[in-house]
């Protein structure tokens, strides 16, 4: 197992340089000079002559990715000039609202559409069946921008004054305030990486009110990320609950469940026993490709529920010019793709002995 | 060699027509495919004569040329009871006074456009890709396996997105973008699919005759090798749309007045709560569209590849 993770961590090297290479390209492929496109239009040629030479811009490119790597591991992502802070800091800010959407729209994909994957499978080509399957269809085809404006508008607007009534935008209530992890637990006097990572934490509004007990924000909190994650977990869902199907039905035309009907198995066991166990292993490798559809979901539904988020924040980055942090975030956003696929194909070596031993 | 051509010929052509016959008695059996390719069809004669039934011009704004014409109006139709004294708009006007009936009727001919445009340049450049590194193999092959495996490291939006930033904001970059970013699938479709092709019979006859690389790669590779790559291509149209959608929402894509319908939400999406039709309908379109090109794709998978149509058992 030891020796997959290792195999597998070094097979992901050469994509991680490639995705530096990337970002630091990105920068420099842009139209205009990086000066002005770093510090903006106004920036006069004494502060551009010192900006070059202070970033190394007049030096071989070799040498610039070098010291691009070096800020990269340093965890200098460089300096927003539209926002005056570092591009750590707007990421501190706005990934905890793009993790938090992620993962709910994830377990809503989930656990709607493995359930509705099995039972499509389990009475195949019955109505229930082929209902599934044309809503999942509907489902992959329809636009999450499109989707997120017909749930808003179905919840707020038609369910008006009925307790099905939900938020349409934003992450709580005006006037709900959440108190940070650091004024919680008395932390206030940490500093550098570990006071980050506590703002990091506090700004998961679910998981913070959740360990301070603050069941009123919670509450708010999680009402408010009903539709969009609805939003962005349609599509995989869609994906997962035909996965889900397919791979059942693939598995019951294998011998071994012929032996185990032939013995005088119930349908009902040859499918959760024997069959559930093999068949739901693609079904993990799709779970976790489907992150980058949330991803990219993610930018559509936080511009649609104006919620503070990666990719919302990407956007404004792109039409304000603010290279730099369309940069960072851009790498971010790689970076955990990269990650996650990692982990789900050693979870999928740990699940199936058959591909680490290949 | 004359008469060899002359006994060949019929022969291939016979396996052709079985083949195509045999592919289009699948798709004809296949419901969901005939349910995608009616919708299709539709749409295809809406493209073409979107100016014939077009009730308005699509994008010049209809203040000063109608009565009692109003911004983000309702949908009014006079048979279905709507008061005579004021102007038919079947789906309503937008914003600046437009006729969205006639926009969305353009935005079909602009979305299929889009479709093929952007999947046939993924298509070609992906297979050519494909083709040279499966055929080759070794340090090629390994470069451009990785260099692929760079570009599917990003999510394809975002990195559609940096493409357009790049590029700068319009519909021709959005399509070159998403055009890029689907490379990779049809570069791995046609690697796969030489892999296997190339250790065949008639390629190892073919080079002992003597034929050349490009030759082999060109009559006997790749004819053999397209089968996968219609079908993705055709799934693959479906996500070009949708992605061409979601860049011209975010006002990356298509730019004003242009009736595309992506941009038609994106200037309205602020309004769903007083003029929803100005969601809804666009929205439709967008999800009919995807839609027939996804059942489409679907059908012609189970039609196309006889290996899977063989172990399939739903």
């Amino acid at each position: 197992m030891l020796q997959y993770i290792t195999r597998r961590l070094l097979t992901s090297l050469p994509v991680l340089l490639g995705i530096l290479f990337i970002t630091f390209s990105l920068a420099r492929l842009l139209p205009g000079d990086p000066c002005r496109a770093a510090l903006g239009e106004r920036a006069t040629d004494e502060v551009c002559d010192a900006f070059i030479r202070r970033e190394g811009l007049d030096r071989p490119i070799p040498v610039q990715f070098a010291i691009y790597l070096g800020d990269v591991l340093r965890g200098d992502l460089g300096d927003s000039f539209r926002q005056g802070r570092s591009a750590v800091e707007i990421l501190i800010e706005r990934l905890p609202t793009t993790i938090e959407l992620a993962l709910l729209a994830m377990i809503f994909a989930t656990l709607v559409g493995v359930p509705a994957g099995i039972v499509s499978a389990y009475w195949r080509n019955s109505a229930i069946d082929v209902g599934t399957m044309i809503a999942a269809n509907i489902g992959v085809s329809t636009p999450v921008f499109v989707l997120g404006l017909l749930l808003e508008y179905t919840f707020a607007i038609i369910f008006k004054d009925t307790p099905l009534w939900l938020p349409p935008s934003g992450r709580l209530t005006s006037g709900v305030q959440l108190p940070s992890l650091a004024q919680s637990l008395n932390l206030q006097n940490l500093s550098g990486f570990s006071a980050g990572f506590l703002d990091f934490i506090s700004r998961l509004y679910v998981f913070n009110s959740l360990v301070t007990g603050n069941w009123k924000v919670l509450w708010d909190a999680l009402r408010h990320l009903v539709l969009p994650s609805m939003a962005v977990g349609t599509i995989p869902l869609a994906i997962i609950a035909r996965m889900t199907r397919s791979s059942i039905l693939d598995v019951l035309g294998l011998d071994y469940i012929r032996t185990a009907r032939a013995k005088g198995l119930k349908m009902r066991a040859v499918v959760f026993q024997h069959a559930l166990r093999n068949a739901l292993l693609p079904v993990v490798t799709i779970i976790g490709l489907s992150l980058g559809g949330l991803l990219s979901g993610a930018v559509l539904t936080e511009t649609v529920f104006n919620l503070p988020g990666v990719g919302r924040t990407l956007f404004e980055a792109i039409t304000a010019r603010d290279y730099t942090v369309v940069q960072a975030f851009t790498l971010v956003i790689a970076l955990i793709y990269v990650l996650v696929n990692l982990v789900v194909d050693v979870l999928y070596a740990f699940l199936d002995p058959r591909i680490r031993l290949s | 060699m004359e008469l060899a051509d002359t006994t060949l010929r019929p022969t291939t052509q016979a396996l052709a027509l079985s083949r195509w016959q045999r592919t289009s008695r699948i798709l004809l059996r296949n419901r969901s495919a005939m349910v995608g390719l009616f919708i299709l069809a539709i749409l295809t004669f809406v493209a073409i004569f979107a100016r014939q039934l077009a009730t308005h011009d699509p994008e010049k704004p209809l203040i000063g040329l109608e009565e009692n014409v109003k911004k983000r109006a309702d949908p009014c139709i006079h048979a279905l009871g709507c008061p005579q004294d004021q102007p038919e708009h079947y789906f309503g006007t937008d914003g600046n006074v437009r006729d969205v009936f006639s926009r969305i009727l353009f935005g079909a001919r602009l979305s299929l456009i889009i479709g093929f445009t952007t999947v046939s340049f993924a298509i070609l450049i992906g297979t050519l890709i494909g083709l040279v590194s499966g055929y080759l193999g070794g340090w090629v092959d390994n470069v451009l396996m990785r260099v692929m495996d760079v570009l599917l490291a990003f999510p394809s939006l975002m990195l559609a997105i940096a493409i357009v930033t790049v590029l700068g904001p319009g519909l021709i970059n959005a399509l070159l973008a998403i055009g890029i970013v689907s490379i990779p699938t049809y570069a791995r479709v046609a690697r796969a699919s030489v892999l296997v092709n190339k250790e065949m019979d008639f390629v190892s006859a073919s080079r002992a005759l003597g034929a050349s690389d490009p030759f082999i790669l060109l009559r006997h590779i790749l004819p053999n090798s397209l089968t996968p790559l219609i079908v993705q291509g055709t799934l693959g149209i479906a996500t070009a749309i949708l992605e061409a959608a979601a860049l011209s929402f975010l006002g990356l894509g298509a730019q004003h007045p242009t009736p595309e319908w992506g941009l038609m939400v994106g200037q309205e999406y602020k309004n769903v709560f007083n003029a929803p039709h100005l969601t809804f309908f666009p929205g439709l379109a967008l999800m009919l569209t995807v839609l027939s090109f996804n059942l489409l794709g679907d059908g012609l998978r189970d039609a196309l590849d006889p290996r899977l149509a063989r172990t399939r058992t739903g």
